[in-house]
């Protein structure tokens, strides 16, 4: 298996198809082929061990994926907006190594010993050429495909080591080769150093689908391409939607909408529930899907479709309805299972999600595998599933308060709050407390013009859970932290915050937390 | 007679058709293509000719079934012979798409 034999086999199945940019004049899917090998040839030449990307999404991304694949070289895209200390440690991390680099981050990569750096406009002209390569990738799948460095909160980051086994299983178990129609297009702005950006260009050209990229997010470009390029299709973030969503609220109240959206994805965070169901309302003929998946099980493991939203969100019966906020079922081909301590849990019970399937890789560079002797992935996310198997996340085990020896979830307290009419955002953290081992802070943005005081905040939660998970104390903050992907950045929170703790024990003492 | 690791390639003696196996059967079986044995990829055609009885061909991305769904192959190169197992032919394995999520 090698990502190539996916581009191998669009190419010979919809060669003239547009693969990438408008639909009239973009590249089509026989063109990337044989740019790929250009591009293969071309990486050859230079002796390196790696080909790293630093640059937004373009064309040059489907390019140099498919074509280190094509030359067996691991292909290591990274973050473009970190600090210069940062991006030159994760360079070095991968040198000898060919970098194409979007043309004004060039000097920044410039003079690294080992980088060879190649600007991206140089980049694109070089694999026109007629330079080609013989179908000679290899084909047995163990070669590292991609490698994702993760966002860790401390410490270096690791390394996330995507084999072709587990990219190529991931698509064959997921998506049907030519399954979309010769008119769909669909929009990414997600960035090439997420998984989502990967897994979007090897889904979308093994079905035939034109990928429209939006390099940089902002709500008014996305809804303009959508419009411009009759877009059926799009991932988004939690972050992106909500802007999405209040950007057509407050532009075009009574404006068109997308008509032309088919269907629209989200992943990659907790949505908060408010924004998917003023979306639903706004996108009336629009088919919803929630993802949910990591960088180390190569992308999407589980998905709550179109219908199970349109059920959930019109039904009576509130365990049916309460399922908009689950990331519904696994996929076919991964299994999915609750486990505390590694003891399976029964439906209901919260745990650490583990997940097994071909395209769990769960291995970093250097690090011994995660993966259990019968090859589940603790996922290190608690979560739980319910009687039909729909699975509810509840967020990164780390970010679990502990109150008074008690575990309290974060996810339950913000989504009570989010419920409240003032409440726009909120995020609920643990901090520093000599009595009870930590406090419960709910940090919370108040929509434009709304009002809610400490006390009625409290009181909300105090009537929805027990008396125990109620916040000891409101913090009203302008807006929360979040990653250019849309994770929040609980530990920026917490270390922002740190004055409303009592400065005991620091949470990473805590001996009660694995 | 061969064991169909999941991620093997194998190619036919008597046409272009390649496949991959996407699920491999317990047992060893012997995979054919038009009648004839195929074999793992880069390796010699085994003699043999197309027979008629099976010349329907092979489909690119389709994927192949048997009767007991103990094993799944995908078709990455079409060619003009019909797959079969143990001498009992692969049947079309119906779409079953899942909603696109990337």
């Amino acid at each position: 298996m090698n990502l190539m034999m996916l581009l191998e086999m669009a190419a010979g199945g919809f060669g003239d198809r547009v693969a990438f940019g408008p639909a009239d004049g973009g590249l089509t899917v026989g063109e990337l082929y044989k740019r790929a090998g250009a591009a293969a040839a071309h990486f050859r030449q230079t002796d390196v061990e790696h080909v790293a990307m630093v640059d937004v999404t373009s064309i040059a991304l489907p390019i140099s994926l498919f074509g280190a694949a094509w030359a067996g070289l691991p292909f290591v895209p990274v973050n473009y907006r970190l600090p210069d200390e940062e991006l030159h440690s994760l360079l070095d991390r991968v040198a000898p190594a060919v970098a194409v680099v979007e043309p004004s981050a060039g000097s920044r990569a410039v003079g690294r010993e080992g980088i060879t750096v190649l600007l991206r406009p140089d980049f694109l002209e070089q694999v026109v050429s007629s330079l080609g390569s013989e179908a000679d990738w290899v084909m047995d799948g163990e070669e590292t495909a991609v490698l994702l460095f993760t966002s860790g909160t401390t410490g270096e980051p690791k390394a996330a080591v995507l084999r072709h086994r587990h990219l190529v299983s991931y698509i064959l178990g997921s998506v049907e080769f030519m399954g979309a129609g010769e008119d769909e297009a669909a929009l990414v702005s997600v960035p090439p150093y997420h998984v989502a950006g990967i897994a979007a260009i090897l889904s979308n050209v093994y079905a035939g689908r034109r990928v429209v990229h939006l390099p940089t997010f902002e709500p008014g470009a996305w809804v303009g391409l959508v419009r411009s390029e009759s877009v059926t299709s799009a991932m988004v973030v939690p972050t992106m939607l909500t802007r999405i969503v209040d950007y057509l609220a407050a532009e075009e109240p009574d404006g068109p909408g997308l008509p032309t959206l088919r269907s629209l994805s989200y992943g990659g965070g907790k949505m908060p529930q408010p924004t998917i169901e003023r979306a639903l309302e706004l996108f009336p003929t629009t088919r919803f899907v929630n993802a949910y998946g990591l960088t180390e099980t190569s992308s999407t493991v589980a998905l709550l479709g179109p219908d199970e939203h349109r059920e959930a969100v019109t039904a009576t019966d509130s365990a049916i309805r309460r399922r908009l906020s689950s990331v519904g079922r696994p996929l076919p081909t991964v299994e999915v299972s609750i486990r505390d301590d590694g003891t399976e849990l029964p439906p209901g019970r919260p745990g650490e999600i583990w997940v097994r399937g071909d395209q769990v890789s769960g291995e970093y560079r250097g690090l011994a595998a995660r993966l259990t002797e019968e090859g589940w992935f603790p996922t290190h996310d608690g979560g739980w599933l319910d009687d039909d198997g729909y699975l509810f996340v509840t967020g990164r085990i780390d970010d679990v308060i502990v109150k008074g020896g008690q575990n309290i979830s974060p996810a339950d307290i913000e989504e009570v709050l989010l419920g409240h009419p003032a409440v726009a955002d909120t995020a609920a953290i643990g901090l520093p407390d000599e009595q009870w081992g930590e406090r419960i802070v709910a940090v919370v943005v108040l929509h434009a013009g709304a009002a809610a005081t400490s006390e009625d905040l409290k009181e909300v939660v105090r009537a929805e859970l027990r008396s125990n998970r109620t916040p000891d104390h409101v913090a009203f903050v302008d807006e929360l932290p979040y990653s250019e992907t849309g994770k929040l950045l609980r530990r920026v929170l917490r270390d922002d915050l740190a004055h409303l703790g009592d400065g005991s024990t620091p949470r990473a003492g805590d001996s009660e937390r694995q | 007679m061969a064991q169909l690791k999941p991620g093997s390639r194998w190619t036919s003696s008597v046409c272009d058709t390649e496949v991959i196996v996407v699920k491999g059967p317990p047992d060893e079986v012997e995979l054919t293509c038009g009648g004839v044995a195929m074999v793992a990829a880069g390796e010699e055609p085994a003699a043999g000719a197309l027979d008629d009885g099976a010349s329907e061909g092979t489909l690119l991305g389709k994927r192949y079934v048997d009767d007991g769904d103990t094993m799944e192959v995908l078709c990455t190169k079409p060619g003009t012979g019909s797959l079969g197992a143990d001498g009992a032919s692969l049947q079309l394995k119906e779409a079953k798409p899942l909603p696109a999520s990337d």
